[in-house]
């Protein structure tokens, strides 16, 4: 060992600098140390996690500074920040889905999928808490009512988002109507969700009477919150197409309705439907304006428009505030947890969504 | 096919400034007629009035006339679209449209209007034009592909082969080369020499070989100074620009001692 180090020649060029292990071996010391410290003030997982990072930072900054220069030590101390800084943004997501995971799993059965609360009273959650029968119900009536609503909203949304932002980019030359279009739209889309919810209630009591509540109402709120994402990302979309190819299409004696149509919209599209798929993934987990729109309903309703309806969020919320049996809320949890992961997973299954039709519609380049 | 155009007294403005003054030229159908000038000097503003093109830019606005085979453009009830689907146009940029095919690039003019045309009209049309552009021969295996596979080149002339598809009576060419390399640059000059026998082609171009080579007159424009207005200097035979200019300015700029 002494013989080699002796006998190599070292390089000029790498004289001062740290030894690829010296990161990890610095870690492992921290580890162990901050364990020492730790098992002496009593121990818990969280804190020597933290403490560890600290000592990390604090000897590998050190270290550095004492062997590679100050330069290198500002490099070293900035990366442990950075990497600091991410692991603490990730920590909560993470801890999210597993818990959810943990927690919903067991109770996310077939039963669960495809059967509703109608008729589910305390009485089996009960007996379910004791151990003699299965948990009963399930959230198929808000499955259905969470896809019909988002659906509708979609409906209404897409053709008047779509439409907003092709007049924005094509007709428009920046007069105060495309100004306060965008203005009002940039507002929109940071009012609270409980507004738009409360707008639909007051929009449906003057034109149908005071307490309608329906999907359809809750339908309305939900696109009055998506509008404004819809007619933002299109708007950008439609920006990013070359005029060129506009002025090719009109060289040729196409009508600007139809250069609209055929050729920027296609060119764009991939764009615009990935932006409509991240807006609907916004407002399928919103409960305040559902709540105060479709009401909670506990049987199975197709029909949007008459009467309750239920919603994943609105299912959770009413599972865990109201349990079926006040006395034993476990089932109720239990079912609470499952939806929250079916909603997660829908979320999840929209955002690849939005993928796989941006890289889908794409224009191709290939020979 | 191929018709003349006569343009008189011909102003350009874009809001309250005055981009092109006083054009009078005459370009003959069957004939290859070349615009040279400094950057700048309203070649391209002057280009795009002739097919309404300009009206694309806000606030841009002519006065004058400008007639094809003597029915005036600018004419009230005339629709810019009927005038475009006559004198059509290529741009500096190669731009074919990245969704469609080589094929439906082709058959744009004809689709995008929504007109019908049977699959072997289609057929027929763009085969045509693809030999029309001299590009039938790289292309003919792959017309399912999209267009932005192509070279440079071969996208310039595939833009060249949508313009004749809808059979215009003129094609204007915005310094269609200026994008290109030498070789697919001599393709686009063989190919506008064959054009001349059945179009009316107009050209702007900043490369005076070029105009010399393709061109059987040449116009050159010039402005006096930054925000002046672009006028046209001279207008004659394109040897008699090269070789015996009358103007001193024009004989300047085709030395090289300006410009």
């Amino acid at each position: 060992m002494t013989n080699t180090t002796l006998t190599r020649r070292q390089s000029k060029l790498t004289k001062g600098r740290l030894p690829k292990y010296a990161a990890w071996a610095v870690l492992a010391a921290a580890v162990i140390l901050s364990a020492a410290i730790m098992t002496l003030i009593g121990f818990n997982a969280f804190g020597w996690g933290v403490l560890a990072a600290v000592l990390f930072t604090l000897g590998l900054t050190g270290i550095s500074a004492a062997v590679e220069g100050a330069r290198k030590a500002k490099d070293k101390l900035a990366t442990c920040l950075v990497v600091g800084s991410f692991l603490v943004a990730l920590l909560p997501l993470i801890s999210v889905i597993w818990t959810v995971l943990v927690n919903g799993l067991p109770g996310l059965t077939p039963e669960f999928l495809f059967y509703s609360m109608n008729g589910v009273t305390g009485e089996f959650d009960d007996a379910a808490a004791e151990g003699n029968a299965p948990v009963l119900g399930g959230a198929y009536h808000a499955l259905i009512g969470t896809l019909l609503m988002t659906l509708w909203a979609t409906l209404i949304s897409v053709p008047v988002g779509l439409l907003a932002a092709v007049y924005l980019v094509e007709y428009s030359s920046g007069g105060l109507l495309s100004k306060a279009i965008t203005f009002f739209v940039d507002v929109m889309t940071g009012i609270p969700s409980i507004v738009a919810g409360l707008f639909a209630v007051a929009f449906f009591a003057v034109i149908l009477g005071p307490g309608t509540k329906t999907g359809f109402v809750a339908a309305v709120a939900l696109s009055v919150l998506m509008i404004p994402v819809v007619v933002r990302s299109t708007e950008e979309m439609l920006r990013i197409v070359p005029n060129e190819l506009r002025e090719a299409s009109y060289a040729l004696g196409v009508r600007k309705w139809r250069t609209i149509t055929k050729v920027v919209i296609p060119t764009a599209i991939s764009g615009i439907a990935s932006g409509v798929t991240l807006a609907i993934a916004r407002v399928v987990g919103e409960t305040a304006p559902i709540l105060v729109t479709a009401g909670f309903a506990t049987s199975i309703n197709f029909n949007v428009f008459s009467g309750w309806m239920a919603s994943l969020p609105t299912f959770i919320y009413t599972q865990i505030i109201t349990p079926t049996s006040p006395s034993n809320p476990d089932p109720s949890a239990q079912r609470a947890w499952a939806a929250a992961l079916l909603l997660i997973v829908m979320v999840m299954l929209l955002n690849l969504a939005a993928r796989l039709i941006a890289r889908y519609f794409a224009p191709k380049t290939g020979r | 096919m191929s018709k003349r155009i006569d343009v008189q007294d011909l102003n350009v403005f874009y809001g309250d400034f005055k981009a092109v003054e006083d054009v009078t030229i005459r370009i003959e159908a069957r004939s290859v007629t070349a615009f040279i000038g400094p950057s700048g000097c309203g070649k391209s503003t002057f280009l795009r009035t002739l097919n309404r093109m300009h009206e694309v830019i806000p606030r841009a606005r002519v006065e004058g006339k400008v007639l094809l085979d003597g029915d005036d453009l600018y004419g009230a009830g005339v629709d810019p679209v009927t005038v475009r689907s006559q004198i059509g146009m290529v741009f500096q940029r190669p731009n074919p449209f990245p969704t469609m095919s080589i094929r439906d690039n082709v058959l744009a003019g004809v689709k995008l209007n929504n007109k019908r045309i049977s699959r072997s009209e289609s057929d027929n049309l763009v085969e045509r034009s693809l030999r029309g552009a001299n590009l039938w021969k790289e292309v003919k295996d792959r017309l399912e592909k999209p267009g932005s596979g192509l070279s440079g080149g071969q996208q310039q002339r595939l833009c060249i082969a949508r313009a004749i598809a809808v059979q215009p009576e003129v094609i204007l060419m915005d310094e269609p080369c200026s994008a290109l390399d030498p070789i697919s640059t001599l393709a686009v000059e063989d190919l506008i020499d064959e054009l001349k026998d059945n179009y009316t082609v107009v050209i702007v171009t900043h490369n005076m070989q070029q105009a010399a080579r393709v061109s059987e007159k040449t116009a050159f424009f010039n402005i006096a100074g930054t925000g002046e207005p672009g006028r046209l200097i001279e207008y004659s035979e394109t040897t008699d620009i090269f070789n015996n200019p009358k103007e001193k300015s024009t004989e300047d700029y085709v030395s090289g001692r300006f410009g």
